[in-house]
């Protein structure tokens, strides 16, 4: 995160963009909870999708955290993301079993077809690629899992052609939606 | 009859949930009277989707592979014709996968309905919780636990009794109970076993624990990944609450316990004591100087009892059981059984439990069915990032605390990674420094230079670019992080180099002196050759050579000095005879 992105421009003037009623009603319901920072950054990610940085001044706004703490928590943890999000998050399980069991190349077989590279969305928003360290599966390595709207679905005993299938049919379910 | 089907993350994965759509479509289409009911994971994953049938008579069928285009034949032989479909049922090698082993902390995952509290007290559940509320004291059930020998499941082995009795003596009105589902080590999922299989044995341990410490208030801090486990917790605390074992004055006792889930964010060392409560406070996750200790100043600066929780899953059976009778389990000093995740390239991969002081040898040949694909053995990776890796020599070894650190292993939370004879052992090196090295909070200096620059020169060693003196210098490194990194990730951060370097230092001087990979997979050592007897000596790999690497006569098989060769490939591409390859 770079410093210009957090502070370029006055927070409260893009407020308006989000709606904050959902938040609203957790942060009154976690008040008094102590400990409560991950908790509301957790939530505020399920609603918005990432932390955008309006949330986050939103945020310490009403709890009285600085953006700097705020910040300092969001970047500790891989689970934050400040920005957003494909509609369907493919984590690629990268846990010694997965890595025994060829998870690297799975990971060239995606990047190649989807044209990113870690981390990345595609341009068209469909999907995100993310590498995690261990989703406990081991016994199916190699794995990945793909969370959406919908929820979340595990892919086991991963093949080049496995892969592509899976891909194609999200990418088939995508274009009828649209 | 009732219908049992295994659904773990794993057998999920696998197709478990549509295995019991076709089922339940099956069973309501030709209106029959069957039961379908769910389980956790019974530890063989790879023989999922797993379906249990408990016939009339009480005698149990068990189905493997079973996806959902199998349903039918099963649902016309075996539910109807009441005749088993032989074909599909589990083989003697399958169930003996089972009968190996003895179950504690597992014992009730893939038997019951995690999802049903009713169905863990017909197993007997929150017996050990009545004992204890209405038999014992704090004190007698701590003594019973120090007496058990029972050592923290999470990877220390620290007495969990000494830590109770510790927490008990605080004189501290607010105490906490904090359980440590943080599962990060990749390579282990016995703690999301338990969690999505038998949640109310780990809940149980927490309340018998708070009973012991005089400690009122709990928390699950549990992995965010796990999201099937913490569904299942949630149910799990709704039902006890529900049924009066959670709450305020549990069973009319007067004694009153609350539990908390907290999800974690993704920061392998919030595994750490430390960091887990600044975690659970809201707070980055990092671990602090110690003393004061977490027995003293834990969650919140208050006494906190932290134990794993397939620690909290002995814990019933020890109160059922006593000590004496855990104590007949397991050896002298590591008393009872421990949960290993057997993965990586061996034929059974799935979680077993064994006594302590069971064989590595047994666990991989004989539960694991021994190395894939007909491969010889060649290490286990145990304990993950903090452990190291066990090889031929050390197979008859006893897998318990004591042998394990002097082998400069540890047991860790019991992850097995298997490799065969293919696998690179300075490549897992590489990527276990690189999983630490991404993992290190950044807090203390050896830990997080350190790892950086031991991953770097690894990276120079798998790439050809290493000397001699670099692995010196891995060694040396090695050994500064051990002695003055501030918590257990860091001292624990170079294991798996310096053991791997320890058994196979041949495999990294064939890497730094003949900038090659014996076992072909360091993509950055791929060296091209050309197959005499496939060469004609056309000459034509040696005109798009750019660097002049590749001589010879023609008519006669050509030679590729690799000292000049750059690695482009382009006289792979060139060859009309499939006489060059890349190893």
């Amino acid at each position: 995160m770079k410093l210009q992105d957090i502070g370029s421009q006055c927070p409260c003037e893009a407020q308006n963009k989000f709606d904050f009623a959902e938040l609203d009603l957790f942060l009154e319901k976690v008040e008094d909870m102590p400990g409560n920072l991950i908790v509301i950054l957790q939530q505020a990610q399920n609603i918005y999708g990432y932390l955008p940085r309006e949330v986050i001044a939103y945020i310490s706004k009403k709890t009285g955290n600085s953006q700097a703490k705020i910040y300092g928590v969001a970047t500790f943890y891989t689970q934050f993301r400040l920005q957003p999000i494909g509609k369907n998050l493919i984590m690629l399980c990268q846990g010694t079993a997965c890595h025994v069991s060829g998870s690297q190349d799975i990971e060239t077989v995606i990047c190649d077809e989807l044209k990113i590279s870690d981390g990345e969305t595609t341009a068209d928003g469909v999907f995100t690629l993310n590498n995690v360290a261990c989703l406990g599966c081991c016994s199916l390595a190699p794995v990945m899992m793909i969370q959406n709207s919908v929820g979340e679905e595990t892919y086991g005993n991963l093949t080049k052609e496995k892969v592509l299938d899976i891909i194609s049919q999200i990418r088939e379910k995508e274009a009828k939606e649209a | 009859m009732k219908i049992i089907i295994g659904q773990g993350s794993c057998g999920i994965a696998s197709g478990a949930k549509k295995t019991e759509a076709e089922f339940k479509r099956l069973l309501k289409e030709k209106k029959l009277d069957a039961a379908v009911t769910i389980a956790g994971c019974i530890g063989s994953c790879y023989l999922e989707p797993i379906v249990d049938i408990i016939n009339d008579d009480g005698s149990a069928s068990r189905y493997v592979h079973m996806t959902a285009d199998k349903v039918e034949a099963v649902v016309n032989k075996h539910i109807i014709g009441k005749i088993p479909v032989t074909k599909y049922l589990i083989s003697e090698a399958g169930s003996a996968f089972l009968t190996k082993q003895t179950r504690i902390a597992l014992k009730n995952c893939g038997e019951i309905n995690p999802e049903d509290i009713n169905d863990y007290i017909t197993a007997g559940g929150y017996q050990a919780l009545k004992k204890a509320l209405f038999e014992m004291n704090g004190d007698a059930i701590c003594r019973e636990i120090e007496k058990a020998g029972l050592r923290g499941r999470g990877g220390g082995g620290f007495p969990t009794g000494k830590k109770w009795v510790q927490v008990r003596s605080q004189q501290e009105p607010v105490k906490y109970v904090v359980c440590n589902g943080d599962e990060g080590d990749p390579g282990a999922f016995m703690d999301r076993s338990v969690m999505e299989g038998d949640p109310h044995k780990m809940l149980e341990g927490m309340i018998i624990a708070g009973i012991a410490t005089g400690a009122q208030v709990g928390y699950i801090y549990v992995r965010a990944e796990y999201p099937l486990a913490v569904h299942r917790l949630q149910i799990a605390i709704a039902q006890a609450e529900e049924s009066g074992y959670l709450g305020e004055n549990i069973l009319d006792s007067g004694f009153s316990f609350s539990i908390r889930i907290n999800l974690g964010a993704g920061a392998f060392v919030c595994g750490e004591g430390s960091a887990l409560t600044a975690s659970i406070e809201g707070l980055r996750g990092m671990p602090r100087v110690k003393p004061p200790r977490t027995v003293e100043q834990g969650l919140f600066g208050k006494p906190t009892v932290l134990n794993n929780v397939e620690t909290f899953a002995h814990v019933s059976y020890i109160i059922t059981h006593g000590a004496e009778g855990y104590r007949k389990i397991g050896i002298e000093k590591s008393p009872g059984t421990k949960a290993f995740a057997l993965t990586g390239n061996v034929n059974n991969t799935g979680l077993i439990e064994v006594p302590m002081g069971t064989t590595l040898r047994t666990v991989i040949f004989e539960i694991g069915g021994g190395v894939k694909n007909g491969k010889g053995f060649k290490a286990v990776q145990i304990g993950g990032p903090s452990g190291g890796c066990l090889t031929e020599k050390h197979l008859d070894m006893s897998l318990d605390f004591d042998s394990l650190s002097k082998a400069g292993a540890m047991i860790g939370s019991g992850g097995l990674v298997v490799m065969d004879e293919d696998t690179c052992m300075v490549g897992i090196a590489k990527y276990f420094m690189n999983f630490t090295e991404h993992e290190s909070c950044g807090k203390c200096v050896p830990c997080r230079e350190g790892t950086h620059v031991m991953n770097g020169i690894l990276d120079d060693i798998v790439n050809g670019r290493g000397d001699m003196g670099q692995i010196d210098m891995l060694m040396e490194l090695a050994d500064t992080i051990t002695n003055t990194a501030l918590c257990g990730l860091g001292k624990t951060a170079a294991s798996p180099v310096v053991s791997t370097i320890n058994e196979f230092k041949e495999e990294y001087i064939a890497h730094v002196v003949d900038k090659y990979c014996p076992n072909g997979s360091c993509k950055g050592l791929k060296r091209v050759e050309i197959i005499e007897e496939l060469c004609k000596g056309c000459a034509k790999c040696q005109v798009v050579c750019p660097v002049n690497a590749i001589t010879g006569k023609r008519k006669e098989p050509y030679k590729i000095d690799w000292a000049k060769c750059i690695k482009c490939g382009l006289c792979l591409d060139s060859c009309n005879f499939s006489a060059i390859v890349e190893k």
